[in-house]
Order: structure tokens, then C-alpha cells, then sequence
């Protein structure tokens, strides 16, 4: 017998309805449940004082200040080396044998797992730098880490920048590097500040990566070669040696707006950045 | 004066274009010195199919760990892959564009969720109910599935979905001139079309699913034995080297990094793999 195609139809739509439904649910769910059993535990109290008996009471000040100045530095590394090789790539140089490899190391390193970067930043910076577990180290790891994110969406937005903005700052007598610092850059800027900020996000949520480099001290941080906590780490070692349920929910509640705000903002801005664009 | 600057400039951005290069040459050099010798000292077959592993009594087998890796990457795929293609056509095909406007970035911004927040909903709501509901200890194989399952769903989603959108819509009109119904054309023209897409999304999921620690660590049990059963507790290729890299020394240090040398070349070749496909994408058109 054959089936109708509108009751083929009919029955496909159902189908597919369903597991985009389940997919939503099963996402909201996550945050729904972290934020409801999380957020009751977090005060301004519980932010800004020191965590007691490693974390069973008290709050989580040092790796708030953790997760601020780890990506914060690694940032800072990465965006010079990844705008860098963005400007390199699309204002310096056409596309040829060279760049295509420099382009295929790029997609290499984004899909390298984060233990790697871990195993590789402990045995590289850690021991072989002698630099020990410290912020510098963990910001180093990271920088690497979120050098293909920066370095996309800066090339992106780059070569966003319509041909006519270069051809008539070359007409006025500037050189190269003047129309990229003074033209090109300022006009893919809300493109560049996107991938920092997405490059922010991932380095928040990262925990594999920067417990083997950065360590997990939980005194505040003095200089680049003192051990920090971020917050992922943090609740890592609250879940996962069930020191404090109730701290673990109230750190991943903080952990997920934080993130979240990030990647908002982020989208945001990417959204603004495109609809200018396509005027 | 002016040439000189311009001449400097080129020069230090073509040293900066070579750090992504650099770095990946750096951290396959490391993690290659630390480890081959290690296996070759112990054996290349002897460490990727021998079932012991004692670092203590001097028993270095690796194979239950990629037996597990291979199941959980598996069964995360038989969750993530289907319901994430699904959404993708779903919210391309059938849902208005405005609402598909605010659903996709949603799901975007969901892959930010830190992966150790899914291991631990995981520890917390999904193992109990796998204990209760299917026996075993909860902490298992099938548990470390469905979180790598759930944790791949935006990237799948995403990447198919960039690929259906990327198909002309001349195709689909084509396919309904010729009296094809909605679904005719979706899944006999579009999905066709993007196919490429849709299989690249899904190896570069299942590298990500391979190469997730943190949240396996919390849910998997973490048990070095070949599963006999869904319910089994397993311990993975990733979750080995980051829970005996705190107290591991000498050779047993050695044998966690040419652990980390199988998971980097699998997942070198999965990558490649989905980069040669969507670059076939490219060439089709």
C-alpha cells in the first residue's frame, strides 16, 4: 500500500516537531534546574567573602577575581597574535600555499580537545618553563586556546570592510598600515570585540585546560606567578569531591550568568555589527 | 622613512601569522616527545590492545579505555546526531523565520553552558534515574552518553542548520513546481544539497564528544574494564589522563601523555576528515 505523501508529510513534521521540542526543553531544562536549586545559595555575601573549610561554607570571592583575571590576561596574549594574523591574512597577502596552511593549523588547533591543551600547557609552561602552576601559565594555556576563535571572527569582520573604504584611503596618498589602523580596524571593530568576547566565554566555562596549568589555590592572587581558581574549577572540585552540594549550585548559578551574559553579549553586538553591515 | 615602517610592519605580521601554525607544531611536538617513546618502549600493540592497566605494577594497556571512548562517542552520536539534524531541518523548514530568528541564537548561546555544569546534572538527575530505572551503579557508559548526546546537540544543530540555509532556495522551489510536497522537497532536494554540511557537523560533534573530559570524569564511573553492558562504568581515553595527572610521575606521566598522543591523532583525523567534507561542499557548487 502506499502512504499519501501529505500523511507522509503530516507524520515527518510531527517527527522532526518533536525532537526540536525535546532538544529546547532538554537545554532550558539545564539552566532552569542549575538557576532554581543555585540562585536561593547566592547573596552578596556569598560573592564577595572567602570560602571556608575548602569551600563547605563561605563564598567564592578568590575565584571571582580568578575568573576575571585568567581570561582577562589570556585575552590579552591571544589578541594581538590572532588580530595580527587576521590583518596579515587579509590585507597582506592573497591566498596561496602559505596561507592555506597557516589556515588549516588554525582549524587544527580549534579542534583540539581541552585536555590536550591541559597536558600540553602543564609540560610546556608548568615544567619545562619552570613557571609552576600560576595565572600566567593558565592564561598562556587559554591564550592558545582561544587564538582560532579570535582569529575568525576578526578575518571575518575584516573582510567585511567594503573594498571602497581601502581604495579611497590609498587615494588620499595613506600607506597600507595607515588604512588598516585607520580605516580597516575601526570599521571591523564590533566584529573583533565579538570573538574576544565569545573567546571570554570559553575560557570562563573552561576547566580541563587551566586546572593542570593554573592550579587551584584559593588565595587571592598577588602576581601572574600565584595560583588561581576559577570559578569552573571551583565548582569542579566542590561536585565532584562532594564537599558542598548547596555551594556547587549556588557556584554553577553564578557560572551560568556569567557565561551566558558573555555569549549575550556578545550575539548581540554580532547582530548590530551584521545589520549595519547589510544596509 | 615611510617604506622602511610599511616594510617593518609586513615583517612582524608575517612572524604573528605563523603563532596559530607555531603553537599546534609546539603542542603536537610536546605531547609527541612525552609520549612515543613511551610506547614504543612499552610496545605500540601491547599498549593500545592489552587490557591492564596497573602503572603501579608496571601495566600499561589502554585498550578498555578506547573501547570506552568509542562506545560513549557512539552512543552520544545515536542521541546528538539524530534530534540535532531533526532541529536543524525543523527550525529551517517548517518553523516561520522569525521565531527560527530567536530559537537559533538560543541554542548558541546554550553551547557556552560550561561542559562541568552538565557533569554534574548529570551526577545529580540523570545517574539516580538510570540506577533506579536500568540497575548498575548510575555512573556509567550510558549515563556519559547522554550527556556528550545532550552536550553536542548545539553544535550539530548549528552547522547543519548553516548548511540547509546555505542551499539555494531554487532548489526548493524547483522541487514544489514539480508538485513535490513540503517534505518531498526537503528531504529529496535540501537535505540532499546539504548533506555534506549535515556529516561534517556530525564528525566535528563527535570529536568534541571524544575529546569532552570534565563532564565524562563526573558521570561515566570511571572504571577501567571493557564494558559488558550499557549500565557498566567506564573510564575514557580523556578522563585517564586528567584524573592520574595529578599524582602521576615518571613513567606513569609518560604512559598519560602517549595517551594523550592516541586521542590527539584520532581526533586530527576525524577533524580532517570533516574539513575535506565541507571543503567537497565548496567545490560542489
Amino acid at each position: 500500500m502506499r502512504v499519501s505523501p501529505k500523511v507522509t508529510q503530516a507524520l515527518a513534521v510531527t517527527i522532526l516537531g518533536a525532537a526540536t521540542l525535546l532538544t529546547l526543553v532538554i537545554l532550558v531544562f539545564v539552566i532552569v534546574f542549575v538557576l532554581s536549586k543555585g540562585l536561593p545559595g547566592v547573596s552578596l555575601d556569598f560573592l564577595f567573602s572567602s570560602p571556608q573549610d575548602m569551600g563547605k561554607s563561605g563564598g567564592i570571592f578568590p575565584t571571582l577575581v580568578g575568573t576575571f583575571l585568567l581570561p582577562l590576561l589570556a585575552i590579552t596574549i591571544a589578541l594581538p597574535l590572532g588580530l595580527g594574523t587576521a590583518v596579515y591574512l587579509t590585507e597582506y597577502t592573497q591566498e596561496t600555499r602559505f596561507t592555506r596552511t597557516l589556515r588549516f593549523g588554525t582549524d587544527c588547533l580549534a579542534g583540539i580537545p581541552s585536555i590536550i591543551f591541559g597536558l600540553f600547557g602543564f609540560i610546556f609552561f608548568v615544567v619545562k618553563l619552570k613557571m609552576g602552576w600560576c595565572l600566567l601559565s593558565g592564561a598562556l594555556t587559554l591564550a592558545i586556546m582561544v587564538l582560532p576563535t579570535i582569529l575568525r571572527t576578526s578575518e571575518e569582520a575584516i573582510r567585511s570592510v567594503p573594498n571602497a573604504y581601502r581604495e579611497v584611503s590609498f587615494s588620499l596618498g595613506a600607506t597600507r598600515w595607515e588604512t588598516v589602523l585607520k580605516v580597516v580596524l575601526p570599521n571591523a571593530l564590533p566584529g573583533i570585540v565579538t570573538g574576544v568576547i565569545l573567546g571570554i566565554g570559553r575560557s570562563i566555562g573552561e576547566t580541563a585546560a587551566v586546572i593542570f596549568t593554573a592550579g587551584s589555590s584559593l588565595r587571592m592572587p598577588m602576581t601572574v606567578f600565584d595560583s588561581v581558581r576559577t570559578m569552573s574549577v571551583h565548582f569542579y572540585i566542590l561536585a565532584r569531591e562532594g564537599i558542598s552540594n548547596e555551594n556547587a549550585y549556588a557556584t554553577a548559578a553564578v557560572l551560568i550568568l556569567t557565561v551566558l551574559l558573555v555569549n549575550l553579549v556578545a550575539y548581540t553586538l554580532m547582530h548590530r555589527f551584521i545589520a549595519r553591515r547589510s544596509k | 622613512m615611510k617604506f622602511n615602517s610599511e616594510t617593518a610592519v609586513k615583517g612582524v605580521l608575517t612572524v604573528v601569522a605563523f603563532s596559530a601554525l607555531a603553537s599546534l607544531l609546539l603542542i603536537a611536538v610536546f605531547i609527541f616527545k612525552e609520549g612515543f617513546p613511551f610506547m614504543l618502549k612499552v610496545g605500540i600493540s601491547d599498549f593500545l590492545f592489552s587490557s591492564t592497566w596497573n602503572p603501579q605494577a608496571g601495566q600499561y594497556g589502554i585498550y578498555p579505555m578506547i573501547v570506552a571512548s568509542l562506545y560513549v562517542t557512539l552512543g552520544a552520536m545515536l542521541i546528538g546526531a539524530p534530534l540535532g539534524v531533526a532541529g536543524a531541518i525543523f527550525l529551517n523548514e517548517f518553523v516561520p523565520p522569525p521565531v527560527m530568528r530567536v530559537i537559533k541564537p538560543t541554542i548558541e548561546l546554550l553551547a557556552g553552558i560550561p561542559s562541568v555544569v552538565f557533569g554534574f546534572l548529570g551526577v545529580m538527575v540523570l545517574a539516580p534515574f538510570i540506577r533506579e530505572h536500568f540497575g548498575g551503579p548510575g555512573l556509567s557508559l550510558l549515563a556519559a552518553a547522554v550527556i556528550l548526546g545532550i552536550m553536542v546537540l548545539p553544535t550539530v544543530i548549528s552547522i547543519s542548520s548553516d548548511a540547509i540555509g546555505a542551499v539555494p532556495n531554487s532548489y526548493r522551489e524547483g522541487a514544489l513546481a514539480l508538485g513535490a510536497t513540503r517534505w518531498q522537497s526537503v528531504h529529496m532536494v535540501t537535505v540532499k544539497a546539504a548533506r555534506s554540511g549535515i556529516i561534517a557537523s556530525i564528525i566535528l560533534a563527535m570529536g568534541r564528544a571524544l575529546g569532552e573530559t570534565m563532564a565524562v570524569i563526573m558521570v561515566a564511573g570511571n572504571t577501567v574494564k571493557v564494558p559488558h553492558a550499557v549500565t557498566d562504568p567506564v573510564r575514557t581515553l580523556t578522563a585517564n589522563i586528567a584524573l592520574e595527572m595529578a599524582n602521576a610521575t615518571g613513567m606513569a606521566r609518560e604512559a598519560l601523555f602517549a595517551t594523550g598522543v592516541v586521542l590527539f591523532v584520532v581526533i586530527m583525523i576525524l577533524n580532517s576528515i570533516a574539513r575535506a567534507t565541507l571543503k567537497r561542499r565548496g567545490a560542489n557548487k
